[in-house]
């Protein structure tokens, strides 16, 4: 045991003592020596990196190479991990066709902050990075945004839903609805199909996503006819009582709840609230998709559920079969949900338009941004993907494409 | 009615904020070192009981015994790796080796079991209900919030008479008081200190899957808030103090349900904490904490 | 006596200016390194944030190392001078065109601000002693988080307008613009900070800190850290001392928050919780108690860490865990400890060797500084 012990100070001295000596050679610069230490850490990631590239270039192919961003660890992993992936089949799929473009891809994480997010950009950019993809989460994604902006890199982000990502920047496209456009769309959905005119709405006020949704929906609601009896919040997921939050939209006689989180609290309200007998019918946004694939849920608590999300993992057609098999490949059997479509799609968006403007070896990335931005914006240009057919963008970078609702029934959705 | 609901959540809120205060309060007593990996331990046992009772089939008691077993192991082993070679060194650089101890037991555990949360299966349930319902049904009291009162409170039943009755508890407070003193009396410091962990490691398994009975979600991340929280619950309490860790906890998480039922939402964690500042200006060493010796 | 007390001055002094001449080379080295193209872009992305936690380090060495006291809350301080900084920026946008000119101005708003909390927060509770003063600072930064969680801060031509709680309560004229939006945080930042600002910044903070610390009061808080009662005995104020150190951290810290604010076109409020207030904590202890020196480099080697581990992909977190208990348990295990210090007896010798070969030129010059 001792000698292990001794054995593991000396390992760790041995790194130690390389950091002095870095440090005496150096004259004390202490931000020198840690980039020498990058550097050396990076060795063998360069070298394979290096390989690849002349890999592509020697099939005379076009390479593109997507740098990915979103949390890969911390709270938000999940999400994170689900947007990597996705991106990740479509990678496959597309290298797998005889196609003129190759893309190489590599996804950095960003813990769900917007200074390592700009961290995982910056090395990105070491990497001769062509397009950026992400980040998946708004605050970060806002970070980067301003980055890819002044430095002209064309940036699509799977699921940072918020305006302020997109607003005044040319250069960033968004795949997902944005937060307005989700309260909205709930709200007018509600009232058209006559679910209830007493609402009780449940948000996360210390996430963006869940803000800005309610915002616009408590906005749009009065216009609807639809009466918002109760209100309460939480913030994240740091408290895992909901009881006050679930006995208030109870006592209000709330007909309707409405939560625009995502699934994990709000699977906890579901279940809390059959824990006190209150039975109203539950309606989520996109961040609801997902709710029915952790592992261990009780499926009947979410029965009758509904959400609005434009992709469905019990479609029966090719692509969501092909899509989802591929998918559990990479995630050790993890299911799904529309961050893994979203991420998929953006892929797939991304070639359509290298495609159409004829994107070549040739190109700086600030070539590649100006030509994909007006690619996007044509009038001409759509792309069907798994969450929507026919989507375009409009100059703002904002996507449309149909909203679905769909209702859960024994356990798989329904379109309604 | 709303409002024995709101006591109800409160108080079974606070006990497993009390049995985590717990385990905080009997290694900080003993050894004085802040764990802060505590709260990882109390998920790493709620994901021995989730795997053991839902992809092995276990029967829950086993899962139960089989996390509080393993837990424990797992606090001897961080305790003899980690904070063992650090005895002498001053407290901080052990608070700082707990806060390393805390990254990597949530980094392994998100590559170990995923990053996709694991809802926790509802086993405390009698035939098909999972509570009782009273006043026709405008009251109701889930089994689990009453197995969590009384599971908390038989433990602080049983750390009290342990450490007042037992050679082994008297061993404990021994050590607490001074460890030279200790030593010189025949009392082995070290086996002292790593039953403490030991101790506390257990009922870090046992707040972890009671927790995950109550709130269901099962992440990587899970232990940490709820660790922070209940170590301002043992700090609130007195820290080092049994009863303390008790009524800091079971206060800590009345106040909460509390104040975001009647005051605000938005600012209950705000509000909690200013609540735990007033009342550690009124009374610096907590609610039941021992006078500070002032040694000259 | 008296040569003794002059002796423990100058050491003092040379140890201070070796700091400025270490961050001084430092920014030498890497400006020149920048002119060259020799560095990658994700340090250069860090050099802003490294300058920011260095302050950050150096600043809560102040209280936990100097004055003794834990704070598990000063990312807390950091947040408020960040976003009144940020609202200060952006409000003074018209009327000052001048970048630099409105950065310096927000660093100044930014540390009054948070030198103010530091203020309000350090009377009432300086009296309380170790853990239940950290269990104080961390509630205090958890509360700075909540509310700047529910805070709206928008600008229009009648002035800035401040809302809590909800986003539809912020009423903004036509052309008014939201600078802060709840949960969302800061929005649309102009980007001001720059690598020199940064250098600059850490300059300003190694003056201050080490000239308080070498000063008479620098004294006092020393003295209180290592014996309360016999200083006390002797008429110092506990009240007085502790609060002048814990001020000063919280205003230094307020200024680290602007230059970090101020590099980012968004910021949420969520980036200074807990976890950021301990991250700093850990380049403290990491660095040595009271070790201004060691600060600066903890904070520039560990920010820098777990992006140099990118290569680990995956392992990344848990390799950098790896490293800091590993390196807990080197520096501070005492046949560890032992060991290092004959090793580095050894280097010393062999650089004493060297440098009588060499001759007598570089003492010289080492007395004249």
């Amino acid at each position: 045991m001792k000698k292990f012990l001794a054995l593991l100070m000396a390992a760790a001295m041995v790194l130690a003592m390389a950091a002095c000596g870095n440090n005496a050679n150096n004259g004390g610069s202490n931000a020198n020596n840690g980039g020498s230490n990058a550097n050396s850490g990076g060795n063998t990631g360069g070298q394979s990196d290096a390989g690849n590239t002349n890999g592509g270039d020697s099939t005379g192919a076009v390479t593109l190479k997507i740098g990915g961003i979103g949390p890969l660890t911390g709270d938000a992993a999940i999400y994170g991990n689900a947007t990597y992936w996705g991106a990740q089949v479509a990678v496959d799929e597309i290298n797998a066709m005889q196609s003129d473009i190759k893309i190489e891809y590599k996804f950095e994480d960003d813990e769900h902050d917007g200074e390592k997010a700009i961290n995982a950009y910056r090395s990105l950019q070491d990497w001769d990075v062509d397009v950026i993809y992400g980040c998946t989460t708004s605050a970060p994604c806002l970070a980067v945004a301003g980055e890819t902006f002044a430095d002209r890199y064309f940036q699509l982000t799977p699921s940072a839903s918020s305006t302020d990502v997109t607003a005044g920047r040319d250069n960033v496209f968004q795949i997902c609805f944005t937060d307005p456009n989700q309260g909205v769309t709930a709200a007018k959905y509600i009232a058209e199909n006559k679910m209830a005119t007493k609402i009780a709405v449940i948000y996360n006020n210390a996430d963006a996503y869940s803000t800005g949704i309610y915002e616009a929906f408590a906005a749009e609601a009065p216009n609807q006819g639809l009466e918002v009896v109760s209100v309460s919040t939480f913030a994240d997921d740091k408290n895992p009582d909901f009881s006050v939050q679930v006995r208030d939209a109870q006592s209000a006689g709330a007909e309707l709840v409405f939560l625009p989180i995502y699934y994990t609290p709000a699977s906890n309200i579901l279940k809390q609230a059959k824990d006190i007998g209150y039975a109203p019918k539950f309606f989520g946004a996109d961040g609801m998709d997902g709710i029915l694939t952790m592992e261990g849920f009780d499926l009947s608590l979410a029965e009758g559920l509904m959400l609005m999300t434009p992709f469905n993992a019990y479609a029966t057609d090719e692509r969501t079969v092909t899509f989802i098999d591929s998918y559990k490949k990479l995630s050790n059997g993890v299911e799904p949900n529309q961050f893994a479509a979203d991420g998929y799609d953006c892929v797939y968006a991304i070639y359509e338009a290298a495609k159409k403007a004829g994107i070549n070896d040739g190109m700086s990335h600030e070539d590649i941004c100006t030509a994909l931005i007006s690619a996007f914006t044509d009038s001409g240009f759509s792309v069907d993907g798994l969450t929507g057919s026919g989507m375009t963008w409009n100059t703002s970078g904002e996507v449309s494409k149909e909203p679905v609702a769909v209702v859960i029934e024994n356990g798989i959705y329904v379109n309604m | 009615m709303s409002f024995l609901s709101n006591v109800i959540s409160g108080i079974s809120l606070g006990s497993i904020y009390a049995i985590i205060a717990l385990g905080y309060t009997m290694v900080y007593g003993i050894a004085k070192m802040l764990n802060f990996a505590h709260g990882d331990v109390i998920m790493v046992g709620a994901y021995v009981c989730f795997f053991a009772v839902s992809a092995y089939n276990l029967p829950p008691v086993i899962g139960v015994l089989l996390a509080v077993a393993l837990c424990t192991a797992l606090g001897m082993l961080i305790e003899r790796m980690a904070y063992k070679p650090l005895r002498q060194a001053p407290s901080l650089a052990v608070l700082i080796t707990a806060i390393g101890v805390s990254y990597f037991l949530q980094n392994a555990a998100l590559l170990w079991w995923g990053s996709d949360p694991k809802k926790f299966p509802a086993f405390i349930v009698v035939g098909e209900q999972n509570g009782v319902s009273l006043f026709g049904g405008q009251l109701r009291i889930t089994y689990v919030a009453i197995v969590t009162v009384v599971a908390c409170v038989a433990i602080m039943a049983g750390l009290i008479a342990f450490t007042g009755k037992t050679k082994m508890g008297k061993a404990m407070r021994a050590c607490s008081e001074d460890k030279g003193a200790a030593q010189l009396m025949g009392i082995n410091v070290n086996a002292t200190i790593s039953m403490t962990f030991a101790i506390g490691s257990a009922l870090a398994a046992i707040a972890g899957v009671l927790m995950c009975s109550a709130y269901d979600t099962l992440l990587p991340t899970t232990g940490s808030m709820p660790g922070i929280k209940a170590f301002t619950a043992a700090v609130f309490g007195g820290i080092g103090s049994i009863p303390g860790a008790f009524l800091g906890g079971l206060l800590l998480g009345v106040i909460q349900i509390f104040t975001q039922a009647y005051l605000s939402q938005e600012l209950a964690d705000a509000i909690v904490f200013a609540v735990l500042i007033v009342v550690l200006l009124v009374k610096p060493t907590g609610l039941l904490g021992k006078q500070i010796q002032e040694k000259v | 006596m008296k040569t003794e007390k002059k002796r423990r001055l100058r050491r003092n002094t040379r140890r201070s200016l070796i700091n400025y001449a270490i961050v001084i080379a430092a920014y030498a080295i890497v400006q020149a390194l920048n002119a060259g193209g020799n560095i990658k872009s994700s340090l250069q992305g860090q050099l802003v944030p490294i300058c920011a936690y260095i302050v950050m380090a150096v600043s809560l060495n102040l209280v936990v190392g100097v004055s003794g006291e834990l704070s598990l809350g000063h990312a807390g301080f950091m947040s408020i001078g960040a976003f009144t900084g940020i609202v200060a920026a952006t409000a003074l946008q018209a009327a000052i065109p001048a970048g630099w000119v409105r950065l310096m101005l927000a660093m100044v708003a930014g540390a009054l601000f948070a030198g103010l909390f530091g203020l309000l927060v350090g009377v009432p509770v300086l009296r309380l002693r170790g853990d239940y003063l950290a269990i104080v600072t961390l509630a205090f930064g958890e509360i700075v988080k909540n509310i700047m969680n529910i805070l709206y801060v928008g600008i229009d031509e009648k002035g800035v307008h401040i809302a809590a709680l909800e986003g539809s309560r912020l009423v903004l004229s036509e052309g008014g613009v939201p600078i802060i939006k709840g949960p969302m945080g800061a929005v649309g930042i102009a980007k001001l900070s720059t690598f020199t600002a940064g250098f600059l910044l850490v300059l300003v903070t190694l003056f201050v800190v080490q000239n308080l610390v070498d000063s008479r009061a620098g004294r006092a808080i020393l003295a209180l850290r290592d014996n309360r009662i016999a200083a006390e005995s002797v008429g110092l104020s506990v009240t007085k001392y502790k609060l002048m150190a814990f001020v000063t951290s919280a205003a230094l810290a307020g200024a680290a928050g602007v230059l970090y604010g101020l590099n980012y076109t968004g910021l949420a409020a969520k980036k200074f919780d807990f976890n950021t207030s301990i991250l700093v904590l850990v380049f403290v202890v990491l660095g040595g108690m009271g070790n201004i020196r060691g600060s600066i480099i903890a904070a520039a080697l560990l920010t820098i860490l777990p992006e140099a581990l990118r290569e680990f992909a995956d392992f990344r977190m848990l390799a950098y865990a790896i490293v800091l208990i590993i390196v807990m348990l080197a520096t501070n295990n005492p046949t560890m400890q032992q060991f290092f210090a004959a090793v580095m007896e050894k280097v010393r010798g062999t650089f004493r060797e060297l440098f009588q070969k060499s001759g007598e030129t570089v003492k010289g010059g080492g007395d004249h500084e």
